[in-house]
């Protein structure tokens, strides 16, 4: 039987203070445990309510101890009589099912602790009255796939929405696959968010097109705008950022990362009016041109509450002197390219501007730093939890290790190959607070002496057990080696490993990399990105498929024997969104295999594989709510591109759900079936 | 190592690149890639681009990769362009420094004329040194490609020009001491 049970301070539900907004702080609670309760009834969730009482009783906080080890389990309206009392003999649980008679305003608050955007999903799928309170009170937004929905459509259920992330093209777009013109273009939705939200208060963008066009309207046309974060995108110049600068009062946060932007001046800081006082963050280090330094320092001077700043390439040491005086509190540093011409007097002064930094925690940037300035910063490197170093090729492994020494703290560390297994030794004694490395290759074309091997990560793993995240270049890995990274670090929800000759094997025992690379998956059961590498056989894909439950994005180059191997993956990684794979042989059989699994995921990438144009055809017929994508580059000595046969293998395919059909943007090479 | 058969090997392309992926082809990398190739110069960018790498492997970001390409230019040895040959020039005791452009003057004179002109702000008499002259306060040395603090004028003007990075006006006593050490 169900029965109501009266929440203890029942008298608190009926108080005029719950309705006009002051809730008190026992009410607070009782939200805060709905909103577990919640999300340990929505699919997919990984909240324990268990644990969640545990930690309520240990902070003593007894009402909703006794609530949860009370045994009153809160019953969501979906589910049906059979299984309400399946739960009830299963647990023994007293029920009820007061949710459904709050008011709305308890609703939203209750929704209010939900942060994840999977949970607001969730939560709003229950029934008609949840959905629409949790439409209309959504403040961030998140589109992982700007063809997968239209802007207005977004806009219009989301009429309060203050923060809105786009990503456009594929992430292997990041590596000259996806051709110039795909697509991406983020004008819709600044046109749209313009007309429809003009509350807008931050924009996240991620590999898009962004116009100065689209740049100047975004300045004009939102007057709270506060934040503005550009990731990898591309089509703009300086010209759109004086827009931003000039228009966007009360902007706090102006962060370009790793864009391609054009250079047409150094004007655009000075863009920035005398009363603009509100910067927090600011990062520009992407751009390759000058920039007014003196207008720089103004800005940074005027601006105390600034606590991120990234320099570009062009700024000298002797500026970021001046800098630093002016910005002592900073806690986030790119500095610029860290050489200066006149050298004695700058590295004393260095050194003094460093000594007043007390609040640096994250420093980048480097671009040509020499080693005697390093030992300027020595002072802050104790408290040092970010480090990018993996911009500076001039670093030698000595200065390196010997500043590493210091960073006793650091959490991040991102460095190049140059650091050699002997460096990664050193990070693994000094840094044990490590969660997350990145070893780039020094050398972009992959030709060269050998830098970092498995002995490098073995070391790491075995001095830094918080280690979660990892990409790592390098020549060559061994299936011991993975074998005991995996016992070492079992907490891995990032593991990308790319060693540089593809189809490479354990070049001790010849073997192929799968029982590496399966007991990885089978150690870290919160992996939720994982890259292969080396010589792979469809072995590797059933561990992953049998393990890696978790899994969210797998990424796949020159792997793989036959169709059984991609088979495995759809079939078993029930948490899989996005998967992309390159000059694999998997063809139309395993294309065709589980074909409802496609809607379930963000998008697959396929190039160089052996799906042919007919696959495409058949996916694209069997599944209309999919835009199956078919890229054609011509090449100037083919003739049979223009009508090729459905035998014809296709370069590059790229499939993802969609509620807007085929879009009316694509370009003549992209074919939609 | 395999790279000596691919050297022998009859293929379409220029010589010192792989083999474009060919239409048909199951997979666009060779079996016995050349990737590790220990005998291929690093320092040569021109070689590297030359060999025609599979598209968009390794797997590193195009930005971080135009950075490197931006980065290794600078860290290189600099070679004499046809577009000009700028070196800095440094005087002891000047706030900031000059740059010239070394293929712009024919021989030593004309070197020290413009010497003279631009820094003629910070010193009181002339900087050209004639042989055997005592009354100059300065001396013009350079720093050679092996990093070494050299007397302007012993070498033919061709091999100083080709060897020279950076030119250092020095004063006074320092400027003695080398004329001493021939």
């Amino acid at each position: 039987m169900i029965e109501a049970a009266e929440p203890e301070n029942s008298r608190e539900w009926s108080d005029p203070e719950v309705h006009e907004g002051r809730l008190g702080p026992i009410f607070e609670d009782f939200a805060f445990f709905f909103s577990r309760v919640l999300v340990l009834f929505c699919p997919q969730s990984a909240v324990d309510l268990r644990s969640f009482a545990c930690e309520a009783g240990a902070a003593g906080n007894s009402c909703i101890k006794d609530l949860s080890l009370g045994c009153v389990l809160f019953v969501v309206p979906v589910l049906t009589k059979l299984e309400v009392e399946s739960k009830v003999r299963e647990k023994n649980f007293r029920c009820c099912g007061a949710m459904t008679y709050f008011p709305d305003e308890v609703v939203e608050h209750i929704f209010d602790f939900l942060s994840s955007h999977r949970d607001r999903n969730n939560v709003s799928t229950v029934c008609k009255a949840w959905y629409l309170v949790e439409q209309l009170s959504r403040l961030r937004v998140f589109v992982g796939n700007c063809y997968a929905v239209r802007p207005e459509r977004v806009m219009a259920r989301f009429p309060g929405m203050k923060c809105l992330t786009v990503k456009g093209k594929p992430h292997f777009a990041d590596f000259n696959l996806v051709p110039h013109d795909w697509g991406g273009d983020a004008l819709p939705w600044i046109e749209t968010a313009a007309r429809c939200c003009p509350g807008l208060e931050e924009l996240r963008l991620k590999r898009m097109v962004v116009s100065d066009e689209s740049l100047e309207l975004l300045a004009r046309a939102f007057p709270n705008f506060k934040s503005l974060v550009l990731i990898s995108c591309e089509g703009f110049s300086t010209d759109g950022l004086a827009e931003i600068a000039t228009h966007c009062r009360g902007l706090r946060e102006l962060d370009l990362q790793e864009n391609e932007v054009e250079d047409h001046g150094r004007q655009w800081l000075s863009c920035f009016p005398d009363s603009c006082t509100s910067l927090v963050s600011l990062n520009f280090a992407c751009l390759k041109g000058e920039v007014n330094t003196s207008a720089l320092e103004r800005l940074v001077a005027r601006c105390q509450n600034l606590r991120c700043l990234k320099l570009n390439r062009a700024i000298s040491i002797e500026s970021l002197i001046k800098i630093l005086a002016r910005a002592p509190n900073l806690v986030e540093l790119g500095t610029g390219s860290f050489t200066a011409d006149h050298r004695t007097e700058a590295y004393q002064n260095l050194l003094n501007a460093f000594y007043k930094c007390n609040s640096i925690r994250n420093l980048s940037g480097f671009w040509d730093a020499a080693p005697r300035y390093l030992q300027a910063i020595y002072s802050i490197c104790s408290s040092l939890t970010v480090l990018n170093l993996s911009y500076a090729p001039a670093i030698q492994v000595n200065d390196l290790i010997k500043m590493i020494r210091h960073c006793f703290k650091l959490q991040k560390l991102w460095v190049l190959d140059s650091i050699g297994d002997k460096g990664l030794a050193a990070v693994a004694c000094a840094c044990k607070e490590l969660q997350e490395l990145r070893v780039f290759p020094s050398d972009v074309y992959g030709t060269g002496i050998a830098a970092v091997t498995e002995e490098g990560l073995v070391a790491i793993s075995s001095g830094c057990p918080k280690l979660n995240s990892l990409l790592y270049f390098c020549h060559q890995m061994t299936n011991a080696a993975l074998i005991t990274v995996a016992k070492n670090c079992p907490h891995f929800t990032r593991f990308r490993l790319c060693i540089l000759d593809p189809v490479k094997p354990d070049p001790i025992s010849n073997e192929p990399l799968d029982e590496g690379f399966g007991a990885i998956v089978k150690s870290c059961k919160d992996l939720k990105r994982l890259s292969l590498s080396g010589l792979l056989t469809d072995k590797v894909f059933l561990y992953i498929g049998m393990y890696a439950s978790r899994l969210e994005m797998l990424s796949i180059a020159f792997a793989g024997e036959s169709d059984k191997g991609m088979v495995y993956v759809l079939n078993g990684c029930k948490n899989l969104k996005k998967l992309e794979i390159r000059d694999s042989p998997f063809g139309d059989a395993a294309l065709l295999e589980n074909v409802g699994k496609y809607e379930t995921m963000r998008s697959l990438w396929m190039s160089s594989c052996d799906v042919t144009q007919g696959g495409c055809k058949a996916l694209a017929a069997k599944m209309p709510r999919l835009n199956v994508e078919v890229i054609n580059e011509r090449e100037e000595s083919d003739e049979m591109v223009e009508n090729p046969s459905d035998m014809h293998r296709v370069e590059k395919m790229y499939v993802y759900r969609t509620l807007t059909g085929p879009r009316d943007d694509a370009p003549d090479f992209v074919w939609t079936f | 190592m395999a790279s000596y058969v691919e050297d022998t090997e009859l293929r379409l392309g220029l010589p010192g690149s792989d083999a474009p992926a060919s239409r048909g082809s199951k997979r666009s990398l060779p079996e016995n890639s050349s990737a590790g190739d220990e005998s291929c110069c690093r320092n040569d960018g021109s070689a590297s681009a030359a060999k025609a790498q599979v598209v968009g492997w390794p797997p590193i970001g195009t930005y971080r990769k135009n950075n490197f390409q931006a980065m290794k230019v600078e860290t290189m040895v600099v070679e004499p362009e046809a577009s000009g040959l700028y070196v800095k020039v440094s005087m002891d005791g000047a706030p900031y420094l000059r740059k010239i452009d070394l293929k712009v003057y024919k021989g030593y004179q004309e070197l020290k004329e413009a010497l003279d002109s631009m820094f003629k702000c910070f010193s009181q008499g002339e900087l050209s040194r004639k042989e055997g002259c005592n009354g100059s306060e300065y001396a013009i040395a350079y720093q050679d490609k092996d990093g070494d603090l050299m007397l302007v004028g012993d070498v033919p003007w061709e091999m100083f020009t080709s060897s020279c990075k950076r030119l250092r006006i020095m004063k006074g006593s320092e400027a003695r001491g080398l004329e001493f050490r021939q």
